[in-house]
């Protein structure tokens, strides 16, 4: 049966019709064509749908839509303050932090949700952190030095 | 020394602030109205006749608009007429074969059928009524066993070409190559010590994250758009037409990002199902694969190889024999020059021979996967070649040096090689930490590899360059960016005009934008594009000095441009700037582009060295990286931390097919691993940060001596994993992955012998 849920998403609520087997990825690429969040494998394994689900990072699509009524909803494209990025956004830009981007997404928000809940993070936590999140192009190198160089700051 | 202001600098990407925003469009990431959903019914058996299909039940499912099967895909040219050339090394005939199945599935996981629907739960369900009888047929798996007389034959019409011409009798063997000089067995007998050994490595996947997208539409006049997650829009459209007998210029393939392909995406695999799916409902529709559907597809050959070196005492080499068996899967195409060239490009031999087979087996069939063949023939060579360092009691460094290849000496193919930094890189490595240091613990081991790419070799690359009436710069290329091409060409076309690279608007035409133009592979883009550039970008310098010299009335000649002003040579003063012709060119001057295309480059070799440390587990057999450090002559670094995450990257894909990556077949020629948690590719908790050592021999074609990074970074890693396995255990493992029950066994077995 299908029903409106009214999630918070970037900061706004909206209102989306979902049928109870959708999950939260398929929702916000599909219905919000929020397509900054990806999917790369659908089963939890990849990480590249990470989003903020009431401040806390989730694979989106491991999640179903139904959990985020009334819930806190962040995405990539949520991140930045109109032209501000934020400083973990910056740091990727400066080290190279991607190469095809397709992981990117779900790179900043894990690791930005690492970051608001341990600010000065050691280069193991970054590792352990970001472990579920695959990248297949930079090796990580660049990805825990952006983030590191957050910390640091 | 030139001084440069943008070339060889950190600039940031130009696509950087689209992917940290999430505002990047790959290919699934864009909607048309009234689109469909594609799904396909994949083959469950590995060889088998398909007695009855029958698609009835799902084209009566609402909402299930079009099913296509191989019925659907035009026929082959009449007996007598020739394929049209794919321009691949997946021939047009195998292709139309691949795409669709049509009377006999090869492999598990070939397509029946594919349906499109309104959604794609609809699409499933309309796959799940499709109707198959199949009559299953013998299959073989292995590649020692396809070669062997009275194995089960794929292709009736396949015989073995080689050096003998074409064999007689039908053969699982698609091609014999022969490489070689002198006469090895007069080296062997000169040589001091032989030694032969044999391995194995088995199909891994090249593990891009995005999965395969593609959305075609045909409108109703008949021409035909494919937005595709591709390597080379004109490769798609130069195989979608003679398959589907489509005239190419009704073809417009538009470029989507993409979210990594390693050599995977340059095939018209998918496509043409879907175009034919949209003809037949008048509907746009999309494909994206499932991560399943894409860890069944694709992947690099699996290998069986043996390596015979003979040596002198003072470690001289005097002979190498290697035979590589590459698996295809269903259908022909292995590299076997690229891994015969790689693996043995480094060492200089008088008496050389090489044969490298290519074996089809009933397996998924192979894609290109970064240096294609070059990893697997490199493993067998390199470990190969630590073992006969250590028999001679020389340093593998030193080993290594003694044998080095200079210019002027021959490569495999009996070319001579032009100007290469292999010298170079091995003398940095040498002074270097990540070689000279101690290991500073037990159970630890630190391995060398060297490594080679032919590099930038062939291909046609083309650009256009357009001057906008405010002096800013319009880039079109015909170049799919993968790795950061785009900036390195909007680096170029700064330095040369000496604007900001933002002033630089860089576009990835479609194919009805941009003159011919092949896939972005091999290495070549950057090098590539470097020479097609610096044509358009004299072109259209030598038409702003020819509209300056006007108004300045000297002539073109005297016309020196510096710092955005051209002004009369010796007479700084009399000067019109860059931005006064640009804009006079909207003003009726006339518009200002210039063209640059480039083929059959030389070659700018690549060489690469990698030292990684490992520290095992002396219970269990795991092996643990504790550093690793790349080193690769890069010809010039456009932009070293670009260059740096390359090498990185490549670094860890290697490092994944060392230590954990393995596409597992069950019995039946399933894959067992389909997933991305069983088909383990390194994550961060993997791996140390990872050292890169660049160095720039400037390559002897192309404007700034480029050499192409892509490929050479994944080429050591895997013997340079095991030597460093081995130097910490005492034992060989001859068969990729090094999982820790290979290890385990393989320490049992040589008797428990204690780690060093």
């Amino acid at each position: 049966m299908k029903r409106v849920i009214r999630p918070v998403v970037n900061g706004a609520v909206r209102e989306v019709l979902v049928d109870p087997r959708q999950t939260l990825m398929e929702v916000l690429r599909d219905g919000l064509l929020l397509t900054g969040t990806k999917e790369g494998c659908s089963n939890g394994n990849c990480g590249a749908c990470t989003v903020h689900l009431n401040g806390g990072p989730v694979v989106s699509c491991l999640v179903l839509a139904m959990e985020a009524d009334g819930a806190e909803v962040v995405t990539v494209e949520g991140l930045a303050q109109g032209p501000r990025l934020t400083p973990l956004q910056q740091a990727f830009i400066e080290h190279g932090a991607f190469e095809c981007g397709f992981c990117t997404s779900g790179m900043v928000m894990i690791a930005s949700a690492l970051l608001a809940r341990n600010p000065h993070p050691t280069e193991a936590e970054v590792r352990r952190a970001i472990a579920g999140n695959l990248c297949r192009c930079t090796g990580y190198d660049k990805i825990v030095r952006a983030t590191l160089a957050v910390g640091e700051r | 020394m030139v001084t440069r202001t943008y070339l060889g600098k950190p600039v940031p990407k130009v696509d950087a602030l689209a992917k940290v925003t999430g505002a990047a469009q790959y290919g699934a990431d864009f909607t048309l109205p009234g689109m469909l959903y594609a799904r396909m019914l994949l083959s469950p058996h590995a060889h088998a006749r398909i007695k009855r299909l029958d698609v009835s039940k799902a084209l009566a499912l609402e909402g299930a608009l079009a099913v296509v099967t191989g019925d659907d895909v035009p026929p082959p040219p009449p007996p007598g007429v020739p394929e049209e050339p794919s321009g691949q090394s997946l021939s047009m005939g195998d292709l139309r074969k691949l795409v669709l199945a049509k009377g006999r599935v090869m492999f598990q996981g070939h397509c029946v059928a594919a349906v499109a629907a309104v959604t794609t739960e609809v699409a499933e369900q309309a796959v799940s009524l499709i109707e198959v009888e199949y009559e299953p047929l013998p299959a073989v798996f292995d590649p020692e066993e396809a070669m062997r007389p009275g194995a089960v034959l794929l292709h009736p019409d396949l015989f073995t070409s080689g050096l003998g011409g074409k064999a007689t009798t039908p053969s699982n063997v698609a091609t014999h190559l022969e490489l070689g000089r002198g006469d090895v067995a007069k080296g062997f007998a000169q040589a001091d010590v032989v030694v032969e050994r044999s391995f194995r490595t088995q199909r891994v996947h090249q593990g891009y994250i995005e999965p395969d997208s593609e959305t075609a539409m045909v409108y109703p006049d008949g021409r035909i758009v494919v937005w595709a997650t591709t390597q080379g829009t004109f490769a798609l459209r130069d195989q979608i037409a003679p398959l589907l007998k489509v005239p190419k210029g009704n073809i417009k393939i538009i470029p989507m990002e993409v979210g990594g392909a390693f050599g995977a995406k340059s095939y018209a695999r998918y496509s043409p199902v879907i175009i034919l799916l949209s003809k037949k409902s008048g509907r746009p529709v999309r494909l994206t694969l499932g991560r399943d559907q894409v860890l069944r597809d694709k992947g690099a050959p699996a290998t069986v190889s043996t390596v015979k070196v003979g040596v002198k005492r003072d470690g001289t080499i005097t002979a190498i024999q290697a035979k590589f068996i590459f698996s295809a899967g269903a259908y022909p195409g292995s590299p076997l020059a690229g891994g015969a060239m790689a693996g043995l490009g480094p060492y200089k031999t008088p008496n050389l021979k090489v044969d490298a087979y290519d074996v089809v087996t009933n397996l998924h069939r192979i894609e290109a996967y970064r240096a294609p063949g070059a990893p697997q023939a490199n493993f067998a060579i390199e470990c190969t070649m630590d073992e006969v360092a250590e028999k001679l009691g020389i340093d593998p460094l030193e080993f290594r040096s003694r044998n080095l290849v200079q210019e002027g000496d021959l490569m495999p193919n009996d070319t001579p090689f032009n100007r290469v930094g292999y010298r170079e890189v091995l003398e940095r490595v040498k002074s270097h930490p990540a070689w000279a240091s101690p290991l500073g613990g037990p159970n630890r081991g630190r391995g060398l590899a060297v490594g080679f790419w032919r590099g930038g070799a062939g291909g046609q690359y083309s650009c256009t360059l357009m001057v906008n009436g405010d002096g800013s710069f319009s880039l079109l290329v015909g170049t799919v960016d993968l790795s950061g091409t785009r900036t390195g060409l909007a680096q170029m076309v700064a330095e040369e005009f000496s604007v900001p690279v933002e002033a630089v608007w860089l576009d990835t035409a479609d194919t009805g934008e941009i003159a011919y133009t092949d896939e972005s592979s091999g290495s070549r883009v950057t090098y590539a594009m470097s020479i097609a550039l610096q044509q358009a970008v004299q072109d259209v310098m030598g038409q702003l000095k020819e509209r300056a010299a006007a108004k300045l009335k000297v002539s073109a000649q005297d016309i020196e441009y510096r710092e955005r002003k051209f002004s009369a040579k010796g007479a700084p003063d009399r000067a019109v700037t860059l931005q006064e012709l640009a804009t006079e060119s909207v003003r009726g001057a006339g518009s200002i582009m210039g063209h640059g295309s480039t083929t059959r480059m030389q070659p700018a070799p690549v060489f690469a060295a990698h030292v990684a440390d490992v520290e095992m587990d002396p219970e269990t057999g795991r092996a643990r990286l504790l550093r690793f450090t790349s080193f690769q002559d890069v010809g010039f670094a456009v932009n070293p931390p670009m260059v740096e995450a390359t090498m990185q990257g490549g670094a860890s894909q290697g490092i994944g097919w060392a230590l954990s990556e393995e596409v597992m077949f069950d019995e039946k020629g399933g894959v067992r691993n389909p997933n991305l948690l069983d088909y383990r590719i390194p994550t961060a908790m993997d791996l140390p940060m990872l050292g890169t050592e660049i160095i720039e021999v400037p390559a002897s074609g192309g404007p700034y001596g480029v050499r192409g990074t892509g490929e050479a970074p994944i080429v050591p890693p895997l013997a340079a994993v095991a030597n460093a396995v081995t130097h910490a255990t005492g034992v060989r493992v001859r068969e990729l992955p090094l999982s820790p029950e290979r290890v385990f066994w393989a320490k049992r077995q040589a008797g428990g012998s204690q780690p060093r």
